[in-house]
């Protein structure tokens, strides 16, 4: 029985780490800013069954409907809306160098995590000491709750006022003045 | 759960390194944002996977709030482009030069 | 993750006998879904007919019963276009798009009891996942994009503006919808629809749209009809303004996928509004000693029959809203009520007093409310809407300014 189940958590992971990466390769190298954002939201997905393998249901059923119910959708709609879903060349290359430099740099940074998680003993195994031990169950719903409304409810606090203030200021930010009224762009 | 967590380490260290790699060299501001929220997301992933490995709920909360503030970021982020591209018909941040000196 | 906590079903762990109930469960779920959406497609126009004084569909079978499926096989012999502006691979993934959320949302609806199947515990509801209502939410966030993406794939200049359109309502909507999910979620204490089933199961005074008062069933019923896209809030096919819609430009099977979707969203949501206000199968049962199992199914069935009938009714009755009406109906009337009608039901669950106290405070914030947008309608001499449009598409062959946008540089 328990290869069977490890066989699925690879195959989950696996299906897991194909969605998000090639997602995340088609998001920087497509041309159509449209086929952008679909690529974003097959990484989304990834990043959800990943979730849900690592039993943060909650947090998967949040990834689907706040980022690709709801950040995708505004990022189509200003797409569609300003008129920018025209094909761009990307194969120019403005500075010279540019892709290079930022290639090593990321390589490097990613090498250097990877270097960092081989070397270090974070991982030894061994269930934290503070805080909230994890539920075993299935679904910590009632767990993740519990934390955000006691231990960080100062952050919680503090992100719901953020939202508000988002809010007027992308109001205030996309609303035209009320002289431009008459005057079609 | 037979996964090691090293695994997940990795691919959100990937993730994270093909968002950072746009954010470098793509131009468009809406592009660029799509990418940082890849590079987010590569984040969430390594707190979820902590989360489970140290079995604390710490990390989940904090996946929370990223997404909270992503979520707010982008609403302002894309009120912003919306805002310029009113002024400049562009959303390439090539073309945002105003205050060069 | 213990599977056990999820579904009584693999208790004794994942056999072969499990996997089979399992996947008759998916096999037979599916079906069921498709041969409802045949019949809800017929009983529409049936009901529609009658209440416009026609016929409606009469050749095909009794009743014209098999008209869907003549309909199905005109529109599967009939030629596949792809607009020549088009872009065409979203434009062949976008029918999916839509067709999918339909179904998978169906998955979390409990259609009856539970039953026992070869000594195991078989629910009858294909899946009953921790985070439950959730899976709802989320596939109702991703059918925007079936909707979106087709408009914005045609090449087309209506369908885009009818996808635009599409793309704020719903967003709009699901604010308030989540809102009115939060309430039902606070008196189960549980995500999980077979939980907000059961808590309904002691008699009509137990289900959620009295123990709730009446203000969130409306208000979910109202956001969920604008979800649907369905009469008096299809504001994204309105025909006199947009001509067809976002699915102008599909014809054939493409066309066929996104009728099917319609429709069976239309059952799923009226299945999703009978578990979370209606108590889903609960009902009354004679006391026979066999086929007890089935009384449940049946209440299910006449419960969700009623809703599907009412939203043909909607179409029939209301004319359509305006864009901008429905834009302030979400924003300015459906989400300030959800939102303080959920702080009322909170402050109740905590104690009688809290609750009164609350509804004091959310009268008085109402009315600061309501007095704010009169002074601010009064200052700005009426009201204007806030989405002005930028920019603008170049129509077919024509070249707008040329903006260092198109390369990058």
């Amino acid at each position: 029985m328990a290869v069977t189940y490890a066989l699925a958590s690879e195959a989950v992971f696996a299906s897991a780490a194909v969605l998000i990466l090639a997602g995340a390769v088609a998001v920087i190298t497509v041309k159509n800013p449209v086929h952008a954002a679909i690529s974003l939201i097959t990484t989304l997905f990834g990043v959800a069954v990943a979730f849900v393998a690592q039993s943060a249901d909650f947090l998967a059923a949040v990834q689907i409907i706040v980022y690709a119910g709801a950040i995708v959708v505004l990022f189509l709609f200003v797409i569609m809306f300003l008129g920018v879903d025209r094909t761009r060349v990307v194969s120019l290359e403005p500075l010279i160098g540019q892709r290079a430099l930022a290639a090593v740099g990321v390589a490097i940074t990613v090498a250097g995590l990877v270097a960092l998680m081989w070397r270090s003993h974070w991982v030894t195994g061994a269930p934290s000491v503070s805080g909230h031990p994890l539920a075993s169950g299935a679904g910590n719903v009632h767990q993740l709750g519990t934390a955000v409304f006691t231990t960080y409810l100062f952050a919680f606090e503090a992100t719901a006022a953020l939202l508000v203030i988002a809010v007027v200021g992308a109001v205030l930010l996309a609303r035209r003045e009320p002289s431009e009224e008459g005057s079609p762009s | 759960m037979n996964v090691p967590a090293a695994w997940y380490l990795v691919l959100a260290a990937l993730l994270f390194a093909v968002g950072a790699y746009g954010l470098l060299t793509r131009r468009s501001a809406l592009i660029m944002f799509m990418c940082l929220e890849l590079m987010l997301n590569a984040v969430n992933l390594t707190f979820v996977t902590f989360s489970r490995t140290l079995s604390d709920i710490a990390g989940q909360a904090s996946v929370f709030f990223v997404m909270v503030v992503a979520a707010a970021e982008v609403t302002v982020g894309l009120g912003i482009v919306v805002s310029v591209f009113r002024r400049r018909s562009s959303t390439s941040v090539d073309d945002l030069t105003e205050l060069k000196g | 993750m213990s599977l056990a906590s999820i579904d009584p079903l693999y208790h004794h762990g994942v056999t072969g006998v499990v996997l089979l109930i399992v996947l008759v469960r998916v096999v037979v779920g599916f079906a069921v879904l498709m041969g409802s959406v045949t019949l809800m497609i017929w009983f529409e126009r049936k009901a529609i007919s009658d209440m416009q004084s026609r016929i409606g569909p009469q050749r095909w079978g009794p009743f014209g019963i098999l008209q869907t499926l003549a309909d199905g096989i005109k529109l599967f012999f009939k030629e596949d276009l792809i607009p020549a502006e088009a872009n065409r691979f979203v434009f062949k993934l976008a029918p999916y798009l839509s067709l999918v959320p339909a179904l998978v949302t169906f998955s979390i609806v409990p259609v009856g009891g539970t039953l026992t199947i070869a000594g195991h515990p078989v629910m009858l509801q294909i899946a009953n996942p921790p985070v439950g209502i959730l899976v709802m939410l989320a596939m109702s966030g991703i059918s925007v994009y079936g909707v979106m993406l087709a408009g914005w794939a045609s090449g087309s200049k209506y369908p885009l503006l009818s996808s635009v359109r599409a793309s704020a309502q719903m967003i709009s909507y699901e604010a308030a919808l989540g809102i009115t999910i939060v309430t039902v979620i606070l008196v189960t204490g549980s995500l999980s629809t077979h939980n907000i089933v059961t808590s309904q199961a002691d008699g009509i005074w137990h289900w959620n749209v009295i123990r709730l008062g009446v203000v969130p069933f409306v208000v979910f019923w109202m956001a969920i009809t604008a979800e649907l896209n369905r009469p008096p809030f299809d504001v994204v096919e309105a025909e006199s303004e947009l001509v067809g819609g976002f699915n102008t430009e599909y014809s054939s099977l493409r066309f066929a996928l996104f009728y099917l979707a319609e429709f069976m969203n239309t059952i799923t949501m009226s299945a999703i509004i009978v578990t979370l206000f209606f108590g889903g199968p609960a009902g009354w049962v004679p006391p026979v000693s066999h086929l007890r199992w089935v009384f449940p199914i049946i209440w299910f069935v006449a419960k969700t029959v009623f809703f599907c009938w009412c939203f043909i009714w909607f179409r029939a009755a209301l004319p359509r809203f305006r864009y901008d009406q429905v834009m302030d109906l979400g924003w300015k009337r459906l989400i300030p009520l959800s939102l303080g009608w959920m702080l009322v039901v909170a402050g109740f669950l905590i104690k009688p007093a809290w609750g009164l106290v609350m509804a004091a405070v959310v009268l008085m914030a109402s009315v600061a409310l309501a007095t704010a947008f009169e002074r601010g309608v009064a200052r700005e001499g009426g009201p204007r809407s806030v989405l002005a449009p930028v920019g603008r598409r170049p129509l077919p062959g024509e070249v707008l300014r040329a903006s260092s946008d198109e390369v990058e540089q």
